[in-house]
């Protein structure tokens, strides 16, 4: 339904007596008062019987990947985050494959969440990335109701909610979100298996082992300062990129802290790799 | 997922081995047709360019099927993948462009058509569209703007891109001549409009020497702030 509902226009497309002339031999659980154009009640409150499966998937059933000679989704891979006392480190590759081809080696896979809070990319790029624009939109909603800025806590439920309405039919998601609340610095992960999980530092994607055995070396240090906080995440991601096939590209390392997000750095992995192999 | 309707055949479960194996031929509602687009963001110009052959396993259905479709004075986009969604997701986009015309009183920008192609990518998430998309075109500021799609609708702003069947072939080239990636000491010149249809030239015709699905003529639309120009080129027809 938060599908339907975001992609409203689209559904222009079928004839203005969309629920009358349906096909009768729709699933029984549909809803009657499907489009719904009320703004009364807020969409977040709206409980929604169902994903709305029934507008794209075809009536005989249909895998989510259908064997073709290559409908590939992009797929992302190896992202990390942890909490230090002056807020959250965020550290991303930014390579994208379509099975083994590098689509590309410039993705951005942070996404701003408002002003505050910062999203990452891990899984499939489309998906993270229109999950995270609605959480965004939503956010930003809530923000304007309540006068205040929403929490990392409320952000990450609400997108492992939308997401836990599709469990099972194909999405692929591992995000965190990182951000700066008035509880302090904030990292939940979530992903589109239905977990949500706080904690004080996460690696995610398939480089992530390579990433987790430099990061936890040094994480006691990096509390010291915000730069060696940026540079183990760096070291962390360089690493993988260095052991993992599907790393690569360039580290960008982002910063969270209580006036907002910032980028640190931005290097390429190359360049680091020269540095890194000779000490 | 939902139930994936059977075939009806069932598989030799504890059989002796001796059977042959069950062929299920289920039907598939894609086919793949072939075609390769590139598209290249200059500093005041764009160029979009696409092969014209129209292909479906060892047959070519038709060798003047451009992919290059114009969406607006300023935005051009390029289909490949399956024909039947392309020419869908074409109508689809020209009919919202009508839409936010008439709503808006203004022509969409082409960052505008590329977040909106992404939304409407999506909405067919678990039913893709198999169509591999490139956008070209001029942004608000008057520069070339790129920008390349899965097909589900991940997307992102490039100077230059290949899709379609070549373009695993292609990309690394363009990655070398515009990116000068993975060379030393080479002065970066900013790309001339002439030298780009130039390079598109070329990397078309070594397409078309080493990809089945790629040739028989090169369609080339030119990006400017005058307007839209088109080119034909004619390429190896075997």
């Amino acid at each position: 339904m938060a599908l339907a509902s975001v992609l409203r226009a689209e559904l222009a497309e079928f004839s203005p007596n969309f629920p009358k002339n349906f096909p009768k031999n729709f699933p029984k659980n549909f809803p009657e008062d499907f489009p719904d154009d009320s703004e009364g009640i807020p969409e977040i409150l709206r409980d929604p019987p169902g994903p709305p499966r029934v507008l794209a998937a075809p009536p005989w059933g249909f895998e989510a990947e259908p064997e073709g000679p290559g409908l590939q989704i992009l797929h992302g891979t190896t992202t990390l985050a942890f909490k230090t006392p002056h807020g959250v480190t965020v550290a991303v590759d930014s390579r994208a494959t379509a099975g083994s081809y590098i689509a590309s080696q410039s993705v951005r896979k942070v996404l701003p969440i408002g002003g505050r809070m910062l999203g990452t990319m891990a899984g499939g790029a489309a998906d993270c990335a229109f999950w995270q624009r609605l959480v965004a939109r939503q956010c930003r909603v809530q923000e304007l109701r309540n006068k205040e800025p929403v929490s990392v806590a409320a952000a990450s439920k609400l997108l492992a909610n939308l997401v836990y309405q599709y469990k099972g039919l194909g999405l692929s998601l591992g995000t965190m979100l990182c951000g700066w609340d008035k509880r302090g610095p904030g990292l939940y992960y979530v992903d589109s298996e239905g977990q949500r999980v706080a904690g004080a530092a996460f690696a995610v994607g398939s480089g992530s082992s390579y990433a987790y055995g430099v990061l936890d070396r040094g994480l006691a240090a990096a509390a010291r300062s915000e730069e060696a906080a940026c540079e183990l995440a760096r070291r962390a991601i360089a690493q993988a990129a260095h052991r993992d096939a599907y790393s690569g590209g360039c580290v960008r390392v982002m910063h969270v802290g209580p006036e907002g997000w910032r980028e640190v750095s931005h290097h390429d992995i190359a360049e680091l790799q020269d540095k890194y192999l000779e000490a | 997922m939902l139930s994936t309707a059977g075939c009806g055949l069932s598989l030799p479960e504890a059989g002796y081995g001796l059977e042959a194996p069950v062929q299920h031929h289920r039907f598939s509602p894609y086919t793949f047709n072939g075609g390769t687009v590139l598209a290249i963001a200059g500093e005041d110009f764009c160029i979009v360019a696409s092969d014209t052959r129209l292909s479906e396993g060892y047959s070519i259905h038709s060798r003047d099927s451009p992919k290059c479709y114009k969406l607006t004075e300023r935005t051009v986009i390029g289909c490949t993948g399956f024909h039947g969604d392309c020419l869908t997701l074409t109508k689809i986009i020209e009919a919202r462009l009508k839409m936010y015309k008439h709503s808006n009183n203004k022509t969409m920008t082409t960052g505008a058509i590329a977040a909106m192609l992404s939304t409407i990518l999506y909405s067919r998430r678990f039913f893709p569209y198999y169509v591999y998309n490139i956008i070209g075109g001029l942004d608000e500021e008057g520069k070339g703007a790129v920008y390349s799609f899965d097909p589900v609708g991940s997307y992102e702003r490039d100077n230059f891109k290949a899709g379609g069947s070549a373009s695993a072939m292609l990309q690394p080239l363009l990655d070398n001549q515009i990116g000068f990636k993975n060379m030393q000491n080479v002065e970066h010149v900013p790309l001339t409009l002439e030298k780009a249809l130039q390079l598109v030239k070329d990397v078309f015709i070594s397409a078309a020497e080493r990809d089945v699905y790629t040739g028989d003529a090169l369609k080339i639309c030119i990006v400017t702030k005058d307007g839209i120009k088109e080119q034909t080129i004619q390429l190896r027809k075997d």
